[in-house]
């Protein structure tokens, strides 16, 4: 069941998986059993993700993250809070983020 | 900013590493120790478990965390952790975790003995993200035991490949084959079938055995050098499935044009290869001192981006190879390189007669040359390789 994302949510990588950057490019790699579908994936993301990846280990809230989203880059109405909560839930459902407090 | 799909699962297979000067290698392999707890009668690197002085001369705990940690920063994706035994090596968790809490994934080779329930349990917990290879030397107590030499190695290996199966830990499995168990292809290929991440294909079996890189035992290379099968029966092993071999080998060709010029490394080099003592080697194979570079002393980074590219540049020199490999259309199937000539002859680009009579059995049987032609004075080498292709379609 996916967790109910709330703006003073405030998130941190997990230590059950490594984050690399090879290349300029992010490549999160499993640690422990069980992250991601098969246990022999390595894992990338898109702009968006990748963006949002590196502003997690910040110790802001989400609604701080979104702010200083939407200072860097130009997007519709709730588009990056739409993002930034799709990417949450689906790094906590693979088990790359959690949950650290809230404020 | 817009998408929905967020991460990606990535498969870096495919991605250039180490292709070009700005980025790193793909794989280091890491040779744990030299050491083995088997006595395999084909092996060139096997000093025995207990060997006090080879053990003393290992690098320690902590300089190989530091090879590790400099692999991580170079963006080295995988270590190969083999040996020897690596598993023989106290301090193998302490390494194998360190390795991979940097990101790295582990490929591990072993022959299985020693894979205990706590070590099982670590790869369960932890997994390499590679599958494991292991060696195995018979089907039978008795064809296993006459190849390692050890008696109970055979219940060992089982009970270690059993720990891994019980945990769903991935594996694949590999052979040699030698004359113990020469007669259990059969029954290893059947056997191989039944676990799960063979999917089906059939285990490789090694026969071409390479002698002692460090040319350090004349009696030890002639008991290898006789226990390799003839090309006669090469390729009645190769050509097992006649078609499938003619379509592999069609595709190689094209995948792989023959290399026509006097570069020694037309291998590309790699991956590279720090042995026990802490001696970064362009490869596995090859350990001629002065194309070594020593750890201890400096970085792997500067081994990797300064000194081992250089190797690329390398000539031949030798008149026989000249006339000869560099002129050979066989040279890409060839497994003539500067390693195997350094570990036959001392020198890195002496033709390596087994190679080459193995390579021309191939080729007489694919049809590039007539039965006592050499492969290097075939002036119409493009047609016979264009021939194989039509064969084929």
């Amino acid at each position: 069941m996916t967790k109910r994302i709330r703006m003073d949510m405030v998130f941190a990588h997990s230590n059950d998986v490594v984050a690399r950057e090879i290349d300029g490019m992010l490549i999160i790699v499993p640690l422990t059993a069980g992250v991601g579908d098969m246990e022999d994936d390595l894992f990338s993301m898109n702009e968006t993700g990748t963006a949002i990846w590196n502003m997690l280990d910040s110790k802001k809230p989400m609604k701080d993250i979104i702010a200083d989203l939407e200072k860097e880059y130009i997007a519709g109405p709730g588009e990056i809070t739409e993002d930034a909560i799709g990417i949450v839930e689906e790094l906590l459902k693979r088990r790359m983020i959690v949950e650290a407090a809230s404020t | 900013m817009k998408g929905h799909t967020y991460v990606i699962k990535k498969d870096l297979s495919g991605y250039p590493l180490g292709k070009s000067g700005n980025l790193p290698p793909a794989q280091l392999d890491i040779e744990l120790t030299e050491r083995c707890n088997n006595n395999c009668i084909h092996c060139s690197i096997n000093m025995p478990a207990g060997d006090g002085n080879t053990r003393s001369r290992e690098l320690g705990t902590e300089e190989w965390k530091n090879i590790l940690r400099q692999a991580g920063d170079l963006g080295i994706m995988t270590v190969r952790f083999t040996g020897g035994e690596p598993l023989l090596r106290h301090d193998f968790p302490e390494l194998y975790l360190f390795a991979r809490r940097l990101g790295i994934t582990v490929l591990l080779f072993t022959n299985a003995r020693i894979i205990t329930p706590q070590i099982a349990d670590m790869l369960a917990d932890i997994p390499p993200l590679e599958d494991i290879e292991i060696s195995v030397y018979g089907m039978k107590k008795e064809s296993y035991e006459a190849v390692t030499g050890v008696t109970g190695s055979y219940a060992e290996f089982r009970n270690g490949m059993q720990s891994l199966l019980d945990r769903k830990i991935p594996f694949v499995v590999k052979g040699a084959l030698l004359p113990p168990n020469k007669n259990e292809t059969g029954e290893f290929n059947a056997w191989a079938a039944t676990i799960p991440w063979m999917e089906g294909t059939p285990p490789l079996s090694s026969m071409f055995f390479e002698l002692r890189g460090r040319r350090d035992s004349a009696a030890r290379n002639s008991m290898i050098s006789k226990l390799r099968v003839s090309p006669d029966e090469a390729m009645v092993i190769l050509t097992e499935h006649p078609e499938s071999y003619r379509r592999e080998m069609a595709e190689f060709f094209e995948r792989f044009p023959p290399p026509l010029n006097d570069r020694l490394f037309t291998c590309g080099i790699g991956p590279a290869c720090v042995d026990a003592y802490g001696a970064l080697q362009p490869c596995m194979a090859l350990r001629r001192p002065d194309l070594t570079y020593d750890l201890k002393k400096g970085t792997l980074k500067e081994a990797l981006t300064s000194v081992f590219p250089s190797l690329r540049e390398m000539r031949a020199t030798n008149r026989l190879y000249l006339e000869r490999c560099a002129r050979c259309f066989l040279k890409a199937m060839c497994d003539q390189c500067p390693a195997k000539s350094w570990s036959e002859h001392g020198t890195l680009d002496t033709p390596v007669e087994y190679l080459c009579k193995i390579a021309h059995a191939q080729a007489l049987f694919l049809g590039l040359v007539r039965k006592g032609e050499q492969a290097w004075k075939v002036r119409d080498r493009e047609e016979r390789i264009k021939n194989l292709k039509r064969r084929i379609i």
